[in-house]
């Protein structure tokens, strides 16, 4: 089950933090591979735009009724944002992969886990997509596209070099190991 | 191949069919236009019919046009003498008509040639649409009320990709039957063979022992096609027998049960209540409009199930639907991506069923749900069997058998089902020990509900991902949820609130046997020869 690690030009010894929270789920014990520790940045940045258009959308029913009630809403919103962007480095950090022989791995998530698992033989597609943000970084994010509209699957925050040749691995793998629908 | 034979109706393959598919350009019913768009034409002509109606009678009783009110056009065109010139007009306006239709029917062509079918229509905008044969996922013969009145009917040939079907509108109902066995022969041969020299040459040979398949989905799939190439072993000579069929009774007794009636009927109630106790009329607004959905709903699934069938036909399970717009839809078992068995609340006394799927298919989208996904609107226990025996070959088997029993079952222990531990009935209250799940070597079952009892197959071959998840609350609780990712389609398999290391293990060996059973479906590909595949390659 374990294999060798198909990617073997980049064995970058990241952070070995543990990735499993107490009492958090482990279904299949390992190394995996992290992403890159600048992905931090885009997350960061992300989730405090995010925070700040939904504080302010929020904000507008007080701003119409002037009710102080009303205030609660954006109060309790911007708490929210404010706590998703504290725990940005541990979601970023939670964020793993790993190549076994037949499927990717990817999981995410700590407080809220999230394990996928994708057989190679189903990918129907894979993307590279890159934001301006990613693009200052010099990062990438890979997507993968099943034919269920519920398992794709992306990998966010690899570093150029390295998401090309994941993307050009996988697609191998894709190949090698076609399946029909 | 050819050759009328004898039979009531569908067996024999007419010569013009043959001929259809020779590879030349033909063209299409000529009452295409007419079915395709002419039908502004037709609402047109009756609006000014009736519009006229009064005159007509009037010119047939003999009465004269004094009576007519001042202003009408018509008088005034009489009056000014100017019948000539509104004749010529309308003449003009119906030969344009007829020309248009005309020039649109000539130009609108098709070919079947061994490796694609091609369709290219349009007088100013060309268009010029071809699928692949071999990428051909299914193809439906569908007849619209209007086209049946003149024997006209539409095949739609489903090609993978998204929106690639090739659509053939109309042909004479009997040709497209036909057309369609001649295209879904092609299909095979360029399949199985996959270039056209050999697909003939095998098409030459296929008289010889066909080999024996495996019993997996691919192996009954490829085997069906040889079978379906041996002239003398056609199981078309035989029509295909239906194997469930609609009672008007039972049909209408569902419909009343059914949760959507009951729905229907609370909001009913609910309506009149609030408008006469409460005498607020604005709620009206709200509810008229859900009444008439959910109602126009019931109606439809009435309709649409009182001439249902389903049969097991060579090259898939054909299911016929419809009662004035029929519609038969021919399913490779491998594009039924997972299938699920349920119990609406008050069917449970009379022990139907109904079963659904998700298919695995972008055609249809665009007419707005009518895709077949209710594959057995209502059934007993032993219909439902025998469906699943269909839609689902190598899976439903006598073995699994009882394991399918205690999915529809209440729970028992030593069921085979792996449920809920006890602590998850703060979440869920009933089902807790029905919640669970059983794996097969080729299938994951999936049985969920205590008052609404559901039952999910997933066959493993078919299985995109699979994906395992736990919030803060779950991992209090020491739970976790497990989803298995299929097409889309109504079914979600998905199971909540397992046990987290029971869910854990779920996860390692639902991703092992996905894996394996792909890859046993790919070496019975490679041992046939033969790659029918899905979206293998879009």
């Amino acid at each position: 089950m374990s294999s060798v690690d198909p990617v073997t030009q980049h064995p970058e010894p990241r952070a070995a933090l543990p990735l499993t929270p107490r009492g958090g789920l482990d279904p299949v014990p390992g190394e995996w591979r992290r992403v890159s520790s600048r992905y931090l940045w885009v997350d960061l940045v992300g989730s405090i735009i995010s925070g700040l258009v939904l504080t302010a959308a929020s904000s507008v029913p007080f701003l119409l009724a002037r009710l102080p009630g009303l205030l609660a809403i954006p109060v309790v919103v911007l708490v929210i944002a404010v706590v998703v962007a504290a725990f940005t480095p541990r979601r970023v950090r939670a964020i793993g992969y790993r190549l076994r022989d037949d499927d990717l791995l990817v999981r995410r998530g700590i407080m809220f886990q999230r394990f996928v698992a994708v057989p190679y033989g189903r990918m129907q597609l894979v993307d590279i997509n890159r934001g301006p943000l990613d693009r200052a970084l010099g990062l990438a994010e890979v997507k993968l596209v099943t034919a269920a509209a519920a398992s794709s699957v992306t990998v966010p925050g690899l570093p150029m070099a390295e998401a090309e040749e994941f993307r050009d691995r996988l697609v191998e793998l894709a190949e090698t190991r076609r399946a029909g629908l | 191949m050819s050759g009328p034979v004898p039979g009531s109706r569908g067996p024999e393959i007419p010569p013009a069919a043959i001929d259809l598919a020779d590879g030349e350009w033909h063209r299409l019913h000529p009452a295409t236009p007419l079915l395709r768009g002419g039908f502004a034409f037709v609402a047109i002509a009756g609006f000014v019919l009736a519009n006229l109606r009064e005159r007509i009678l009037g010119l047939f009783l003999g009465a004269g046009p004094g009576d007519a009110p001042p202003g009408d056009p018509i008088d005034l065109i009489v009056r000014r003498g100017l019948i000539p010139a509104a004749l010529l007009v309308v003449l003009v306006v119906l030969i344009v008509i007829i020309v248009a239709f005309w020039l649109s029917w000539r130009v609108r062509s098709f070919r079947i040639t061994e490796e694609v079918v091609e369709v290219r229509s349009g007088i100013l905008f060309r268009t010029n649409r071809r699928g692949r044969l071999d990428r051909i996922q299914g193809i439906n013969v569908s007849r619209p009320l209007f086209a049946r009145l003149f024997g006209a009917a539409r095949l739609d040939i489903d090609v993978a990709g998204h929106d690639a079907n090739v659509q053939l509108a109309y042909l004479s109902g009997r040709n497209a039957d036909a057309l369609r066995q001649v295209i879904l022969q092609l299909a095979s041969g360029a399949l199985s063979a996959g270039s056209p020299s050999a697909a003939a040459a095998e098409q030459r040979a296929a008289g010889g022992a066909a080999p024996e398949h495996d019993g997996s989905l691919s192996g009954i799939v490829a085997q069906r096609a040889r079978e379906f190439m041996a002239p003398e072993r056609d199981p078309r000579l035989a029509p295909p027998a239906a194997v469930v069929q609609m009672h008007p009774g039972r049909l209408l007794g569902s419909t009343l049960l059914h949760d959507r009636t009951v729905v229907f009927v609370l909001l009913v109630i609910a309506a009149v209540v609030l408008a006469s106790a409460a005498h607020a009329f604005f709620v009206l607004f709200g509810i008229v409009p859900l009444l008439l959905g959910v109602g126009s709903q019931i109606v439809r699934r009435f309709s649409r199930s009182l001439r249902y069938s389903i049969a097991a036909t060579p090259d898939g399970v054909r299911v016929g639907y419809g009662l004035l717009s029929t519609s038969n839809e021919t399913l490779p078992p491998g594009r039924i991506h997972s299938v699920e068995i349920r119990q609406p609340l008050l069917w449970r006394p009379a022990d139907w069923w109904e079963v659904r799927i998700n298919l695995a298919s972008h055609s249809d989208r665009q007419e707005g749900g009518r895709r077949t996904t209710t594959i057995l609107p209502v059934g007993t226990r032993a219909e439902v069997f025998r469906v699943l025996a269909l839609v689902l070959p190598g899976v439903v088997e006598e073995a699994s058998r009882p394991l399918l029993e205690a999915g529809l079952a209440p729970a028992r222990s030593g069921d085979g089902y792996t449920g809920s531990p006890r602590r998850a009935a703060v979440l869920r209250w009933f089902s807790w020990h029905r919640n669970g799940f059983a794996l097969e070597q080729d299938a994951v079952l999936l049985r969920r509900g205590a008052i609404w009892r559901q039952l999910v197959v997933v066959p493993a071959a078919r299985m995109q991902s699979v994906a395992l998840h736990q919030g803060p609350l779950l991992r209090l609780l020491r739970l976790a949820d497990v989803h298995v990712h299929t097409v889309p389609g109504p079914i979600r398999a998905t199971l909540d609130d397992l046990d987290a290391v029971v869910a854990a293990g779920f996860f390692r060996d639902v991703a092992a046997s996905g894996v394996a059973a792909a890859r046993r479906e790919s070496a019975a590909h490679l041992v046939k020869g033969a790659r029918w595949q899905g979206m293998g390659r879009p």
